[in-house]
C-alpha cells in the first residue's frame, strides 16, 4: 500500500523540475503574503487567488507531461487558433473599459491575446526548427510577419502592455535564432526614428500614459497619480519596510490596483529594500534556471521555446517593477506569480510547465 | 547523421549559448538597474518619501473650542452654543460651484438667501476654506445628502458649534454678535501678530461684549491629527490636543429689568442706561430699536443687511454709548452743584425770573421755556421747575472754563471706559476747544446755551447715567462695567471683576444733599416729573430734560403738534432711587419723544418700580429666559 502511494507520488513528480518548482513556490509564497495584506479589506480575492494558483498548478503539471513532439505539433494549431480568436475579438469582442479585449465564447470569456504569449514562442520555435540551420534572411522576414500580425491585432484592441509582451517574446525567439546584430541595430535605429510618426497613431490614453511617465507631476490627481503614489510607497518603505499589514499607502487606498498590477508597491512598502532584493534574487534564480534549461535543450525548437519563455518572464518582472518604481511608463503588466488574476497566472504556469517538459526531453535523450 | 551536420549543430548550439549568455548579461544589468533605483528611492530619498507618505495620510484638523457663555446676573443665558450640521463647499475642490449648488438644491433646501450669503462669504474667504451653503440641516436632509455624497466631491457635512442668542433682540447692543473671520480680519490680526491664535478658528467677536471680551470668550483652538484614506475620509484620530473652552461671562445686567425697560419704550427709538451707583455695574443697557444678532453669526445675507443698514431707525447704532445728544435740562443738577461748590451760588440766593435773560451789550434775549417766567426762583426751585433763566445767570457767572473743568469731573466730554466697544466721548466745550475746533473766540453768549445743556453740549445716555450715578454716590466714581465675573468652565473657578472706586469728585455733602433733595421734589407734586412720580411708594430723585432737534428761531413758538415727527424734541430723564441710599441711577433718552416729563420719566418709573418693588407692568407677558429659541 505504502509502496503504491510512493509510486503514485513518483509518477506525480516525475516530470516536475525540482529547482523550478522550489523557486516558483517561494515567489508564490511571498506573493500570497503580500496579497493577503493588499486584499485585507476584500479577503474574497485572497481565496480566489488560492483557487487560481491551484488551477495554475494543474495546468503546469499537464504542460510538464506533454512530450516535446506533441508540443511541436501543437505549435501551429495554437498559433492559428490564437490568430482566429484575435480576429474574432476585433470584430465581435466585448468592450471593457473602452478596450475590446475579451471574446465571449458562450460558456466562458477568454482573452485571446493571452494565448499568444505562449503561442508566439511555440510557433516561432517551430518555424526556426523547421528551417534548422538554414535560417536566412527569408526565414527571418517570415518570422517577423508571423509576429507582426497578432501584435498588430492586439495593439488595435488596444492593449499596449500585452502587445509589447507578445512582441518581446517573439523578438527573443528571433534574436536567439541568430538574427544578425547588424539587422538588430538597424531596426533599433529605425524604430527610434519612427517614434514621432507612431505618436499620432496612439490612443489618447496611451499618449497620456507616456507623457505622464516622462513627467508624472503634470497631473498628480489624474493620470500621474498611479506613478506618484506607487513611487511614494516604494520610497517610504525604506530598507526594512513598514512591516506586514502596516503599509499606509496600501491600506489607506492611495495605491490603485494594489492587488493587481501595482502589488509590487505593497511589497516595497511593507518589506522595504530587503523584500525587493529577495524578490529580485528569486526572479534572477528562476530566469537563470530557465536559461540553463534552454542551453541544455536538445533541439532548436526546445532551445528557442525555453529561451523565449524565460526571457518573457524576465520582461514581465522587469517592466512591472520598473513601472511601479517610476522608471517605466504605466502599462498593464502583472508581476509574475505575485499579482492577483487568473488568466495571466495560468499562462505563466503553463510556461513553467513547458520549461519542465523541455528539461525531461533533454534528460531522456541523454540516456 | 553526417559529421557536417553534427558540426553544424554544435556550432548552432554554441551560437545559441552565446546569445543566451548575452541575454543573461542584459537581465543582470536590467535587474541591477532596478535594484539601484530601489536603493535610490528607499535609502537616499527615503526621508523625502516617508514625509510624502505621512502627508498623504495625516491631516491636521482644527478642533473648535466652545465659546464662553454669556449670562446675566441671575444666570439667565444670553449667548450660548449648540451643535448642528452644516453643508459646506470647499470651492477649491469644486470645478463649477454654481452647478454644484444647483444640483445640491435638489437634495436639500437651498434658498436664494443662502446662495447670496455663500457668494458673499466666498468673496471674503481665504482660498482654501470650506464655506457653508446651508446651516442647521435637519436630520432628514443630512441623511439625504449622505446618500448622495459620492456625487459631490468637495462638499461635506460638518458638525459645528453655533452661537445662539436665545433672547434675540433683547440686549442685542450689549451682547453684540460674532461673525465669520474674513480676509480683512486676518489682515488686522496679522498686524497685531495675533494670527497664530486664530489659526483654525472661524469666528471672531464683532461687536458688543462678544468683541470686547473676545480673548476670554474665544478659548483655544485644539487640533487633531487624523489619519485619512485616499478618499479623504477620516480613518482614526492619531493624536489630539483638545480645544480649551472659552470663559463664561457673568454680567451685572439684569435681563428682566432690561426687557422691561426695552418694552417700556414701546415704538420709540432711544436709549436707557441703568447703573448700580456704588459698583458701576450696569443693570440695564438699552438701545432701541434692537436687531436680531442671530442673523450675523454665519454671515448675514445681503437682504437682511441692507434692511438693517439702510433703515432710517438705524437699529445697528448703539445709541446708549455712541449716540450723542444735547443733555438739555438734565444738565442742570450738575450746574447747580458747580454753582454751590465753586461759591457762585448759595442755597438762599434767588432771582426774579421774568421769562428771559440778557447780557449787557448783547441784543439777544435768552428765553425761558416758560415765556411768562417763574417769578422768584432759588436753587432748589430752579431744579424742581427746571427754570432756564436761573442757569443762564449761573452759567454766565461761572464762565465756560469753570463749567468745563468742574462738570467734566462727572464724566461729561470724556469716555467712561465701559467694557463695551464703540463709545463716543460727547462734548463739554471750553474756550480752548472752540479755538482749536473752529479757530474762534469763545463768546459769553455761547456759555448761556451750554448752561442749560444745549449749544455745543453733547452727551451720551451712558455719560448721563454715569454722571447721575456719581452724584447719587456722593462723588465717588466707579467705572461703568457689564461683566461681573469671568468663569472658567474647565475648573469652575470664577474671577470677579472687583469694582474699585476710580476717583472721587470732591463735593460738600451739604450741596449734594441739597441738589438731591431738589431732584426728589422733581418727582413730587409741583415738580416737572410729578405725573411720573405719582403714588410711587418710595422716594426717588429725577430730572427731566428736553433736547432741541431743530433750532427755534428767535421769537418763534415751538409747536409740538406741527413739527414733523423726526424734528420733534428728544425727551430725557435722569433718575436715582431710592433717594436715601441709591441702588440704581439711570438716564433715558427718547428720540423725538417731546418732553422728558411725558415720555422719558414714565419709562424710568416702570424700570424703578420693577427694580425696587418687583412690579411687572400689566401688559408684560411672562418673561421666558428661553424666549426666541426657535429650535
Amino acid at each position: 500500500m505504502r509502496n503504491l502511494i510512493r509510486v503514485a507520488g513518483q509518477r506525480l513528480v516525475v516530470n516536475i523540475d525540482g529547482s523550478l518548482m522550489l523557486l516558483v513556490s517561494l515567489i508564490i509564497g511571498l506573493g500570497l503574503v503580500t496579497l493577503y495584506s493588499a486584499t485585507k479589506e476584500t479577503p474574497a480575492r485572497f481565496n480566489a487567488q488560492l483557487v487560481n494558483i491551484s488551477t495554475g498548478l494543474v495546468a503546469m503539471w499537464i504542460a510538464a507531461q506533454v512530450p516535446q513532439k506533441l508540443l511541436e505539433r501543437l505549435a501551429v494549431p495554437a498559433y492559428v487558433i490564437g490568430l482566429v480568436l484575435l480576429i474574432g475579438v476585433a470584430f465581435a469582442g466585448d468592450i471593457v473599459n473602452g478596450a475590446r479585449r475579451w471574446l465571449n465564447l458562450g460558456f466562458t470569456r477568454i482573452q485571446p491575446s493571452e494565448i499568444m504569449k505562449i503561442a508566439i514562442p511555440l510557433a516561432l520555435a517551430w518555424f526556426f526548427n523547421r528551417a534548422e540551420g538554414t535560417a536566412r534572411t527569408r526565414e527571418f522576414i517570415v518570422a517577423a510577419l508571423l509576429l507582426v500580425v497578432p501584435v498588430a491585432l492586439i495593439m488595435k484592441q488596444p492593449d499596449l502592455g500585452t502587445a509589447m509582451l507578445v512582441s518581446a517574446a517573439g523578438f527573443y525567439a528571433i534574436f536567439l535564432a541568430g538574427l544578425s546584430w547588424r539587422v538588430i541595430l538597424t531596426l533599433g535605429g529605425i524604430g527610434a526614428a519612427s517614434i514621432p510618426f507612431i505618436w499620432p497613431l496612439l490612443h489618447d490614453y496611451q499618449r497620456r500614459r507616456i507623457s505622464m511617465f516622462l513627467d508624472p507631476t503634470q497631473d498628480p490627481l489624474g493620470a500621474g497619480y498611479h506613478t506618484i503614489q506607487s513611487t511614494i510607497a516604494v520610497g517610504s518603505g525604506g530598507v526594512l519596510g513598514k512591516g506586514w499589514l502596516n503599509g499606509t499607502q496600501t491600506h489607506l487606498e492611495f495605491i490603485p490596483e494594489r492587488h493587481t498590477d501595482f502589488i509590487f508597491a505593497v511589497v516595497s512598502e511593507e518589506f522595504g529594500l530587503v523584500g525587493n532584493v529577495v524578490l529580485v534574487i528569486l526572479y534572477i534564480s528562476l530566469i537563470t534556471r530557465g536559461m540553463v534549461i534552454a542551453s541544455n535543450a536538445a533541439t532548436t525548437f526546445s532551445r528557442l521555446l525555453a529561451g523565449s519563455l524565460v526571457l518573457s518572464f524576465f520582461t514581465y518582472a522587469f517592466v512591472n517593477m520598473g513601472m511601479v518604481s517610476g522608471i517605466l511608463p504605466v502599462v498593464g503588466v502583472p508581476l509574475p506569480f505575485v499579482s492577483y488574476g487568473g488568466t495571466a497566472l495560468v499562462t505563466l504556469f503553463i510556461g513553467i510547465g513547458i520549461l519542465m517538459s523541455l528539461t525531461r526531453r533533454r534528460a531522456l535523450s541523454r540516456t | 547523421m553526417a559529421l557536417g551536420e553534427l558540426h553544424n549543430e554544435e556550432r548552432e548550439l554554441q551560437h545559441f549559448q552565446l546569445r543566451i549568455a548575452f541575454a543573461g548579461v542584459v537581465v543582470l544589468i536590467a535587474f541591477g538597474l532596478l535594484v539601484t533605483r530601489f536603493g535610490y528611492l528607499q535609502i537616499v530619498q527615503h526621508t523625502y518619501y516617508k514625509t510624502r507618505a505621512e502627508d498623504n495620510r495625516i491631516s491636521v484638523v482644527p478642533v473648535q473650542p466652545s465659546r464662553g457663555l454669556v449670562q446675566d446676573r441671575n444666570g439667565v443665558v444670553l449667548a450660548r452654543n449648540f451643535a448642528a450640521y452644516t453643508l459646506e463647499i470647499t470651492p477649491k475642490l469644486v470645478p463649477d460651484v454654481d452647478a454644484t449648488i444647483t444640483e445640491l438644491a435638489s437634495i436639500v433646501n437651498i434658498e436664494q438667501r443662502d446662495r447670496r450669503r455663500f457668494k458673499r462669504l466666498s468673496d471674503e474667504s481665504r482660498g482654501s476654506d470650506s464655506i457653508p451653503i446651508r446651516t442647521k440641516l435637519s436630520d432628514e436632509e443630512v441623511a439625504r445628502f449622505a446618500a448622495n455624497k459620492f456625487r459631490f466631491p468637495g462638499v461635506d457635512i460638518r458638525a459645528r458649534l453655533f452661537r445662539e442668542y436665545p433672547l434675540g433682540l433683547v440686549a442685542s447692543h450689549v451682547i453684540g454678535y460674532i461673525g465669520r473671520i474674513s480676509g480683512k480680519d486676518l489682515e488686522k490680526l496679522g498686524e497685531g501678530s495675533k494670527l497664530a491664535e486664530y489659526r483654525g478658528a472661524d469666528h471672531i467677536g464683532r461687536t458688543g461684549l462678544e468683541a470686547a471680551y473676545e480673548t476670554e470668550l474665544r478659548g483655544t483652538v485644539g487640533s487633531a491629527q487624523v489619519e485619512i484614506d485616499a478618499g479623504g475620509r477620516a480613518v482614526r484620530t492619531l493624536e489630539s490636543t483638545p480645544a480649551v473652552a472659552g470663559n463664561n461671562l457673568i454680567l451685572t445686567l439684569d435681563i428682566r429689568l432690561q426687557e422691561i425697560a426695552e418694552r417700556a419704550f414701546g415704538d420709540f427709538r432711544g436709549a436707557l442706561v441703568a447703573i448700580e451707583p456704588d459698583t458701576g455695574g450696569v443693570l440695564a443697557f438699552v438701545s432701541k430699536p434692537g436687531f436680531d444678532p442671530n442673523l450675523f453669526i454665519d454671515g448675514i445675507d445681503p437682504q437682511n443687511w441692507e434692511a438693517l443698514n439702510n433703515s432710517p431707525d438705524r437699529p445697528l447704532n448703539n445709541r446708549a454709548l455712541a449716540g450723542t445728544y444735547p443733555p438739555g435740562s438734565t444738565f442742570k443738577p450738575f450746574m447747580a452743584v458747580a454753582g454751590l461748590q465753586l461759591g457762585k451760588r448759595t442755597p438762599e440766593f434767588s432771582i426774579a425770573d421774568s421769562g428771559s435773560f440778557g447780557l449787557p451789550g448783547v441784543n439777544h434775549r435768552w428765553r425761558d421755556w416758560k415765556l411768562s417766567g417763574h417769578g422768584t426762583v432759588n436753587l432748589h426751585r430752579s431744579i424742581v421747575i427746571s427754570c432756564d433763566t436761573y442757569y443762564y445767570g449761573l452759567g454766565n457767572d461761572l464762565g465756560i472754563d469753570s463749567i468745563h473743568n468742574f462738570i467734566g469731573r462727572f464724566g461729561f466730554g470724556q469716555l467712561t471706559g465701559i467694557d463695551v466697544p464703540g463709545e463716543k466721548p460727547g462734548l463739554l466745550p471750553s474756550q480752548a476747544w472752540k479755538q482749536a475746533r473752529y479757530n474762534q473766540k469763545w463768546y459769553a453768549g455761547d456759555t448761556i446755551s451750554v448752561s442749560i445743556g444745549q449749544g455745543y453740549n453733547l452727551a451720551t445716555p451712558l455719560q448721563l447715567a454715569q454722571a447721575t450715578a456719581i452724584l447719587a454716590n456722593n462723588g465717588v466714581v466707579y467705572k461703568p462695567h457689564l461683566v461681573r465675573h469671568v468663569q472658567d468652565p474647565n475648573t469652575g473657578t470664577s474671577r470677579a471683576i472687583e469694582p474699585a472706586p476710580e476717583r472721587t469728585v470732591a463735593l460738600d455733602p451739604r450741596w449734594v444733599e441739597l441738589v438731591k433733595k431738589a431732584m426728589v421734589d422733581v418727582t413730587k407734586p409741583g415738580g416737572t416729573a410729578a405725573a411720573a412720580g405719582l403714588n410711587a411708594g418710595y422716594l426717588w430723585g429725577g430730572k427731566t430734560g428736553t433736547a432741541q432737534v431743530v433750532a427755534i428761531k428767535q421769537g418763534e413758538k415751538y409747536d409740538e403738534a406741527r413739527v414733523a415727527e423726526r424734528h420733534r424734541d428728544h425727551a430725557l430723564f435722569v433718575a436715582f432711587a431710592p433717594a436715601d441710599k441709591p441702588r440704581i441711577a439711570l438716564a433715558i433718552l427718547v428720540e423725538n419723544g417731546g418732553h422728558g416729563s411725558s415720555t422719558a420719566a414714565p419709562i424710568a418709573r416702570t424700570v424703578v418700580d420693577y427694580f425696587l418693588l418687583g412690579k411687572v407692568p400689566a401688559n408684560m407677558p411672562d418673561l421666558n429666559p428661553d424666549a426666541g429659541d426657535g429650535d
